[in-house]
């Protein structure tokens, strides 16, 4: 992977819609370092701005494209996947790019990730896990850890929590990674290669949120919050690797070879025009 | 002009595809089922797209994305999907995405009667989606007008850049007759800049006189953002920008609004010289019909009012009629829904009645002509 850094300022000047700024997010939280890091893949890729497409949808993952400047569908709670799925049916050219939360991609959006993985449609999602409802003031949401505290778990979360990359494994994704915010310049990697990767593909990136999450369960601000990460984290190359109770995986997890979804319906679509021919139409 | 024996889901399927759509995403659902059967078979010869999606959700928001890249795209369900797609129906107004919905409309609450035909998502599709706009609504009585009335309702949608409903019922969706295929017909496409890709003076809610702002495509160098928030012509957030937002929302209401008479579509039968009116729409408008003949063959000067516009209602046809009718009788397959706004228009006027059912059976000449002579 060539690794073409540009300087922050020239990043800003090339993608960022500095008029909307300053961002709506807390002091230390983490979307802007995986917006950021999404911004330097594509770049890195050398993309050209106009063959790349953001859609998103609600919460404080939801204002990140606000703040760059690519063509970028803003929509409802959950339907960013959905919305991208046209995108890319429409235009196969285009590079679609999905920036989603845990609320917003496995909570509300649910089903519309298992059948987007399912397709193994050519999209990318980065999904920002903060594992809290964060614009809404600190909900738990389907990626809370079992027993963490939120607003509506006041005595701690009793439901299971959903890994966001073995779901997407179940279903059907082709390429699946995750990273966190302490680990940036691998996020920046994953998410390169899982734009160029033809398919459904996930990177899960887990992001601090310091001001619902990381308060309400008394593990302190961004610093300390990224300092966990980095104890957690083992770096392994597969979905299935071993790891200790209570670390987390991240690199390249998982990668599958599977016909994508626009290039099958591509297919269709000659063999309706031979069979239309055929009857002599 | 060639004539075809046609169901009327399939006219709406061909009537769209005339008339440049390319995109169909749906989700199995009776009665509505036919038009997305119809595309998926027609769509990949035409180098268009459809696909089944695991959702009616997914399936408006799909189209929206679609339509966003470019796409002439199309939708259809019945009521209880139509229900499960309102929140992005007015999304895509919000983004000012054209788009055709179409609603089979079957009996409801809930799931009602999933086979037979009501006209009980009148007001829904007016008022089904949260928020103030103006909302588009074509509504056909036959097989021919279903062809022709799909090709309008993308027209418009283009035109004015907006989902655009078609409301038909079980009855005329799986009803066949033989349809004139016209030769020609007025296909219409979005405006799209009148700058090139990166001219500064770009803004993409910036609107044209008519209130509606060109269009770009994605992936054209435009580098705009689809906002479903509330916001002004650059379209960056107006959280508390109440001028932007006092803006944006009368625009989404007037681009509508002060159109009306273009966008108003209908048929009359002996109306000229009538005494009493029925006004109706869809398959009541055919029993109405029947009913009008009935009357006059017993010497009752009755006429048909056929509105194939819903919505923007067409009141100043109302206002028309209350100065030269004794009285209205409005007939529809619901307890009462096109009857309101009616009898808003005709402002007390003339008396306006209703006859009305809703067991999933259809309105016949006799029982409007009964109703007729008993208001009388
Ligand atoms: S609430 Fe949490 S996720 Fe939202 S901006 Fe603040 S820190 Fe970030």
């Amino acid at each position: 992977m060539p690794v073409h850094v540009l300087h922050a300022n020239e990043l800003k000047e090339k993608y960022v819609l500095t008029r909307n700024l300053p961002t709506i997010w807390c002091a230390g939280c983490g979307i802007g370092t995986v917006l950021g890091a999404a911004v330097r893949a594509i770049d890195g890729l050398g993309l050209d701005k106009k063959d790349v497409v953001f859609t998103i949808g609600i919460g404080c993952s939801g204002y990140s494209s606000r703040y760059v400047n690519f063509d970028a569908a803003h929509t409802t709670h959950g339907r960013a996947l959905t919305t991208a799925t046209g995108l890319k049916l429409a235009n196969p050219k285009l590079t679609v790019i999905t920036l989603t939360g845990d609320g917003d991609c496995v909570g509300i959006g649910g089903n519309h990730f298992i059948h987007a993985a399912r397709r193994n449609i050519d999209v990318t999602a980065i999904l920002f896990n903060n594992s809290i409802y964060g614009m809404t003031g600190g909900q738990y949401s389907p990626a809370t850890p079992t027993g963490a505290l939120s607003t509506t778990s006041p005595y701690g979360m009793v439901e299971g929590t959903i890994d966001p990359c073995e779901l997407a494994r179940a279903a059907g994704a082709t390429y699946i990674a995750r990273s966190t915010t302490y680990h940036v310049q691998l996020l920046r990697q994953l998410i390169a290669k899982a734009i160029t990767h033809k398919g459904f593909s996930l990177v899960e990136a887990i992001a601090q949120c310091p001001n619902q999450f990381g308060r309400l369960n008394k593990i302190g601000a961004a610093p300390e919050m990224m300092r966990q990460y980095k104890r957690e984290a083992v770096r392994v190359d597969s979905l299935d690797a071993e790891v200790p109770p209570g670390k987390i995986k991240i690199g390249e997890l998982y990668k599958a070879d599977r016909p994508e979804y626009t290039k099958m319906y591509a297919k269709v679509r000659e063999e309706a025009k031979r069979r239309a021919a055929a009857r002599g139409q | 002009m060639t004539k075809v024996l046609m169901q009327g889901n399939e006219a709406i399927a061909e009537g769209a595809i005339r008339a440049g759509v390319r995109f169909f995403a749906g989700y199995p659902i009776t009665p509505a089922t036919e038009i997305a059967e119809r595309m998926a078979s027609r769509l990949p010869e035409v180098d268009g797209t459809f696909i089944q999606m695991e959702d009616e959700i997914a399936s408006v928001t799909t189209c929206v994305g679609a339509s966003l890249a470019g796409v002439k795209a199309m939708t259809a369900s019945s009521g209880p999907g139509i229900s499960l797609k309102q929140e992005n129906i007015g999304m895509a107004a919000m983004h000012e995405c054209p788009l055709v919905v179409v609603d089979v409309m079957r009996v409801g609450p809930a799931t009602g009667m999933a086979t037979l035909p009501a006209q009980q998502d009148i007001q829904q599709a007016r008022w089904g989606s949260h928020g103030d706009r103006g909302v588009i609504a074509l509504c056909p009585s036959s097989v021919a007008e279903c062809y022709d009335l799909t090709i309008k309702a993308v027209n418009l949608s283009e035109k004015y850049r907006l989902p655009v409903m078609l409301l038909t019922d079980a009855e005329v969706g799986h009803m066949r007759e033989a349809i004139a295929i016209p030769e020609r017909v007025e296909v219409v496409e979005r405006r799209r800049p009148d700058v090139p890709p990166g001219d500064p003076s770009f803004q993409p809610y910036a609107a044209k006189p008519d209130g509606v702002p060109p269009m770009a495509d994605f992936g054209a160098g435009y580098l705009w953002h689809a906002e479903a928030s509330t916001h002004n012509v650059r379209s960056d957030l107006a959280s508390t920008d109440h001028k932007s937002a006092d803006f944006l929302h009368r625009r989404l209401i007037d681009k509508v609004e002060k159109h009306v008479r273009e966008m108003t579509f209908y048929s009359t039968r002996r109306l000229d010289d009538a005494e009493v009116a029925v006004v109706s729409y869809g398959v009541s408008a055919r029993g109405s019909a029947g009913a009008v003949e009935l009357a006059r063959a017993q010497g009752l000067k009755a006429g048909l009012l056929n509105l194939n516009t819903i919505w923007p209602f067409p009141a100043h046809l109302i206002e028309d009629l209350a100065g030269r009718v004794r009285a209205i009788l409005v007939a529809e397959l619901n307890a009462g829904q096109l009857v309101r706004e009616v009898r808003l228009a005709a402002n007390g006027r003339v008396p306006v009645h209703h006859v009305g059912r809703f067991d999933g059976l259809i309105l016949t000449p006799t029982e409007v002509l009964a109703r007729l002579r008993e208001v009388l």
